[in-house]
């Protein structure tokens, strides 16, 4: 079937004219930054959003002026899609990196080199941070929930030449707040550490993404929309608003770098938790929870293992973690009565988040001898049983009198890490072994064995993380708060961190093996993408380009 | 079972019924809710409830829960209460300790097992938080900042020279402070470059350490000590405590032993500082800390200590 209609060309579109002029007043304030920037440093971040902001004048003239953008409704947009798997393997091999440089800083402070101060600890933590959470994890989700939104809605995304708008603006954040980090622009909020006018500029970039993911579900072409786009478009919506209202703030100037929160003390800690838990919650829980929904029964081929609990923990989850923020903040300046709040509604978040579990773990049930003859199979389900620890393991440690032992230990740090290597990294890595051989057309990875090595390195480096750290947070929270005989602490701060050394060393190497494993299946998705495929995965099913027929 | 239950497809391996939806060839079953998830869930919901119900929980219309803004729960519940009783606590059980402490002589303190256990733990703690960022948490000291082990002292080792180091200071801020300030020879050029390189040698000649220098050499090094550096410490090199000025004949070298260094520290000029503890400290905790350091090894009998106790 094909008329004049499917075959829309976006040169004409206005929507490409409305892409135009955002690039182009980006490109104006840049310039004017440039010149008049109070800080060197801003002055150099505003060449950057300015060389972004060219390159992309000139990208969108150079394709109108060769007819515009083809948007072939007969097809799905897979060139997004792969464009955002290769983003995800960049960023994640480069936030991995520097997370292996700061383990190895903590444990080996002289790696902080004096005459460098981007190489300092306080610059490089945001940048992993930031680049694991945003850019890997960020990408990660732009490129599934891309696919998946297409496949499950049977349709072609929707506002022509927006969605690449979406994945290059998107880039552009990532850029301005890595390069911002290592220059020492920070507003000093954690995981929000980008200053005004880089949270502006993915303010705008978002509501774009929820517009695209919203038109793609409007003009659906199956009758009901399927769960793992419920997933995402909580994921979207929540951002947004935690991100707008976590970053209100007065610049000091127009062209400068600073600006100055809208909210101080306690409020603002609350703020920034409500904010810091919720992404936790929303991006890297509900978003890689509408991977998990289309990933797992699409390469197990099962259907998902109960409607019904679905419903009921996707409404329960979203309802119930927007309180939990509050567990951050025990035993400090917030009033208790918030403290009881963040705890028990941690505690009834149990269930709901164990809900995805069973649902990820069940839909196996008639494929269970997958998790011997493929990969990554394996990696998909050891990801959903990391989301089931360490979503058992986050309602403990919320429990206050839990929590008077592990915060500001290193047991949060290994929480975090069996969460995001496990689930957040292994859930990714499984979508994209999935997604390359279906994108470039390949009957399969090229190396099956090169996936093996990448599941059991990763995951011992995982196991070596995770196991130091709680021996060296549950260490460290026994030692601060021992008391000998007499009423006097028994152990001195510097002590405590002596004897972290050890598992500090352990942790940097299970980084590093980590680390190791992302860089095999680079070099894996490289030869995939370059056509060395020999044998044929029979657990690869093609999938077409095209949009089936009514 | 519905109409339209029975025209939906069971799956064959569990024998549960499809939800009769398809995206991209995933299908839903329409397995019920485990039970024990469920159970576990309302149970989870019971306990918060229950926990709210005991404890601080709601933020309340004024008026609604009393003096405060919040429900206070039937426990009646305060954090903040519970943290000022347990410092308060703490306090009491060190309180006798510091009793015991406050006037006592040094020999008191050695002499009393039980004194002597509680300046131990109080001086260690104290240290381990405080002195530890520069002395080192074994007391070893480092380039720049004194070793507190030994038995060599910059500016007095008695326990009474060790409070007054430790209350006002080094070169500090505190209008009382200790001070005194070796010149800058080289940076300010008060003596030339070979001139200081003599010194140097001579400097190390008065511990041994010259290495192969000249006779002349020394003697150009000691006509410039005489003039330049003996006034603080001393002709024959043994120092000035009353000036802060180091013995340059033992083997203890604050900023290093070798030419190159002490010819750095005569170019230069050291300027160590250490602040003051007073007010940030209280009495007691200072007390005990001197004490804790005069013991480490280093410290030195007062004259006429046996008189009693001295200070305050």
């Amino acid at each position: 079937m094909s008329t004049p209609q499917v075959l829309r060309r976006a040169g004409a579109d206005p929507s490409t004219a409305v892409v135009l002029l955002i690039t182009f007043l980006g490109a104006l304030w840049s310039l004017f930054a440039a010149a008049y920037a109070p800080e060197a440093a801003m002055r150099g971040q505003a060449w950057l959003l300015l060389g972004g902001f060219l390159t992309g004048i000139i990208l969108i003239v150079g394709t109108i002026a060769n007819g515009g953008v083809v948007n072939d409704e007969r097809e799905y947009n897979e060139n997004l899609v792969k464009a955002g798997a290769i983003a995800t393997m960049f960023w994640g091999i480069a936030g991995l990196l520097v997370g292996v440089v700061i383990a190895f800083q903590l444990a080996f402070p002289v790696l902080n080199i004096e005459q460098f101060g981007f190489t300092s600890f306080g610059r490089l933590r945001p940048l992993h941070t930031s680049a694991v959470i945003f850019a890997f994890g960020g990408n990660a989700l732009l490129a599934t929930s891309f696919y998946v939104v297409q496949r499950t809605c049977r349709t072609r995304i929707a506002g022509g030449i927006w969605p690449w708008f979406v994945f290059w603006g998107y880039q552009l954040f990532i850029v301005m707040a890595a390069t911002g980090y290592v220059i020492g622009i920070t507003q000093s909020k954690e995981y929000a550490e980008p200053e005004w006018y880089t949270d502006l500029w993915l303010t705008i970039v978002w509501v774009a993404y929820l517009l695209v993911f919203l038109g793609t579900l409007w003009k659906r072409k199956e009758p009901h929309i399927y769960v793992a786009n419920w997933f995402y478009l909580a994921f979207i919506v929540t951002i947004a608003v935690l991100h707008v209202v976590n970053n209100l703030a007065m610049p000091v100037s127009f062209f400068g770098a600073r600006s100055y929160s809208l909210f101080a003390g306690v409020q603002d800690a609350l703020t920034q938790w409500w904010y810091g838990h919720n992404a936790v919650g929303f991006f890297l829980t509900a978003g890689f929870l509408g991977i998990m929904y289309y990933f797992i029964p699409k390469r197990v081929q099962r259907p998902v293992y109960s409607y019904r609990l679905s419903i009921i923990h996707f409404w329960s989850l979203i309802f119930i973690y927007i309180w939990a923020g509050p567990h951050h903040l025990h035993y400090t300046a917030l009033p208790e009565w918030a403290q009881t709040l963040g705890m028990t509604f941690s505690v009834m978040l149990w269930m709901p988040s164990w809900g995805g579990m069973i649902n990820g773990l069940m839909t196996l049930s008639g494929a269970w001898d997958k998790l011997r003859t493929d990969p990554v199979v394996r990696m998909l389900v050891l990801s959903v049983a990391f989301y089931g620890m360490s979503t058992f393991e986050g309602p403990v440690m919320s429990v206050r009198a839990v929590n008077a032992l592990s915060h500001y230990t290193d047991w949060t740090v290994g929480h975090v890490h069996s969460g995001a290597l496990g689930w957040v990294g292994f859930i990714s890595f499984g979508a994209v072994y999935c997604l390359v051989p279906w994108l470039w057309k390949r009957k399969g990875m090229h190396s099956k064995a090169l996936i093996d090595w990448h599941f059991w390195i990763a995951t011992f480096g995982i196991l070596l993380y995770i196991t130091s750290m709680w021996v060296a947070g549950i260490m460290q929270g026994l030692m601060w708060r021992a008391y000998n005989e007499l009423g006097f602490l028994e152990f001195s701060f510097v002590e405590t961190v002596e004897a972290m050394h050890i598992s500090y060393i352990i942790r940097a190497v299970g980084g590093l093996l980590y680390l190791s494993g992302a860089i095999i299946m680079a070099y894996n998705m490289y030869r995939t993408i370059k056509g060395d495929v020999k044998e044929e995965d029979e657990n690869v099913i093609p999938q077409s380009a095209a949009v089936p027929a009514e | 079972m519905s109409e339209h239950d029975q025209e939906r497809e069971r799956d064959a391996h569990s024998g549960t019924a499809t939800t009769g939806h398809e995206w991209d060839g995933i299908k839903e079953l329409d397995t019920p809710l485990p039970r024990w998830w469920l159970w576990v869930f309302y149970a989870s919901i019971a306990w918060s409830v229950v926990y709210m119900i005991f404890m601080p929980a709601w933020p309340a219309l004024p008026g609604l829960a009393g003096e405060t803004d919040h429900t206070r729960g039937l426990r009646d519940h305060s954090e903040r209460a519970n943290v000022a009783q347990a410092i308060e606590e703490l306090h009491a059980s060190r309180a006798s300790g510091f009793a015991a402490l406050e006037g006592a002589s040094i020999d008191q303190i050695e002499n009393d097992p039980q004194l002597l256990g509680f300046v131990r733990a109080a001086g260690e703690a104290a240290f381990g938080d405080n002195c530890a960022t520069c002395h080192g948490s074994g007391a070893q000291g480092a380039i720049g900042y004194p070793n507190l082990n030994d038995d060599v002292w910059l500016w007095g080792g008695t326990y009474e020279d060790i409070r007054t180091t430790l209350r006002y200071g080094i070169r500090s801020e505190h209008p009382d402070t200790r001070f005194s300030q070796m010149p800058s020879f080289g940076r300010d050029e008060l003596l030339t470059g070979s001139e200081i390189a003599d010194v140097a040698d001579y400097v190390l000649s008065m511990s041994g350490r010259a290495g192969d220098v000249s006779a002349e050499a020394l003697a150009r090094g000691q006509e410039t000590y005489d003039i330049q550096c003996a006034s603080c410490h001393m002709p024959d090199g043994t120092g000035d405590r009353m000036q802060g000025a180091p013995n340059l004949t033992d083997q203890d070298w604050l900023y290093g032993s070798s030419r190159e260094q002490v010819i750095n520290i005569i170019h230069r000029g050291p300027y160590g500082v250490m602040p003051a503890w007073e007010g940030r400290l209280n009495e007691a905790t200072i007390d005990a800390l001197a004490a804790y350091v005069y013991l480490l090894g280093g410290g030195e009998e007062a004259e006429g200590a046996a008189n009693g106790p001295t200070g305050r």
